[in-house]
């Protein structure tokens, strides 16, 4: 028998906090393969300061982790590693494909090179940029916080709402 | 400026050195015969006018169409008396085995099995004969010419991903 909780405030207002906690602590696995992970080092120093989003405990394990930027390009033969270390990271996830190369392929169309790493693991933001500009990256963080702030609780059984609900962000 | 070392090394092995020229850039160049190859780079290594104690490069060429297929190139230099030299294996595809130098310089050992790995050039007497850098359920050697630029071989099931810009699957376009 499961349990169905009715949609009212207490609820809801709770949903908003924890989504707001989490948004505002993403620790991030930083997945940095090749040159974009030089352009994700750069987000962490002080000029573009990834600190500001409370994401700057990049700890290299993913059993603390909760988003992971896969920034770089990746080969066929890292796939079973990374697929490896996404399932090592505790629910709630999500995951950032930085650059040209791990959203797509990049310009390596060749016999190694995974063509866009979302043919492996979900991803959640794609970050353009072949590097991104630290200033794309940190943009990237944002919508993924706009995602996480809308996401519903998994323990309340409701369909999720619009990522980018219309008139702004709660 | 170490066409001095190719003269001397043509005088020491006359059959197996031939066809010195002088490449671009001033690069001093010889080919060799397969089954010489490693005395020849023996007596590179050990004699005290020659002293090539460094092996910077050694890499393979496919060139399809032409008889013998592949060509297996050691680029040497020497730290030493400071001087390069270049030396080209002809290798037949039929015969795809050159003696390995790895006993000479224990620097030649990755460089040996990229050779493997990406021309199928094997080299008995190499320690660790096993592909470098691609996974060991790959089929084929990728940087032949006859190998598919996109020939992507899967290794991990993938997802279903509804896409309109990117090829179908590790298969790719071709």
């Amino acid at each position: 028998m499961a349990l169905s909780l009715p949609n009212d405030y207490v609820v809801t207002k709770l949903d908003v906090l924890a989504n707001w906690v989490r948004k505002n602590s993403l620790w991030p696995m930083p997945f940095a393969t090749a040159c974009c992970g030089i352009e994700l080092m750069a987000v962490g120093a002080s000029r573009h300061d990834i600190a500001r989003f409370g994401a700057e405990a990049m700890r290299f394990s993913p059993r603390q982790c909760d988003l992971m930027i896969v920034a770089g390009r990746v080969v066929m033969k890292m796939v079973p590693v990374m697929q490896r270390i996404w399932l090592q990271m505790p629910e709630p996830k999500w995951c950032i494909s930085m650059g040209a190369c791990a959203s797509s392929g990049g310009v390596f169309d060749a016999y190694a090179t995974v063509q866009g790493i979302d043919r492996f693991i979900p991803v959640d933001i794609y970050i353009p940029g072949c590097p991104p500009r630290p200033e794309q990256v940190l943009d990237g963080l944002m919508l993924l916080q706009r995602k996480v702030q809308n996401q519903s609780h998994k323990l309340i059984d409701r369909p999720p709402g619009p990522v980018l609900p219309a008139g702004g962000e709660r | 400026m170490a066409k001095a070392v190719i003269a001397a090394l043509v005088a020491r092995f006359p059959d197996d050195v031939y066809e010195p020229y002088e490449g671009v850039g001033g690069d001093d160049c010889a080919f060799v015969r397969k089954d010489g190859i490693a005395r020849v780079c023996a007596f590179l290594r050990a004699d005290p006018a020659m002293a090539f104690n460094l092996a910077p490069y050694i890499t393979a060429v496919d060139y399809l169409g032409a008889e013998p297929r592949f060509e297996v190139v050691y680029n040497l230099y020497s730290t030493v008396r400071n001087h390069r030299i270049r030396l080209r294996v002809k290798v037949p595809e039929s015969d795809l085995e050159v003696e390995s130098v790895t006993p000479v310089w224990a620097g030649a050992d990755w460089f040996e099995r990229y050779c493997l790995d990406m021309y199928g050039i094997r080299f008995p007497g190499h320690p660790d004969p096993r592909r470098l850098l691609m996974y060991d359920e790959f089929v084929g050697h990728p940087l032949r010419k006859d190998y598919p630029l996109r020939g992507r071989q899967p290794l991990v099931p993938e997802r279903e991903v509804k896409d309109l810009y990117r090829g179908p699957g590790p298969g790719g376009r071709d």
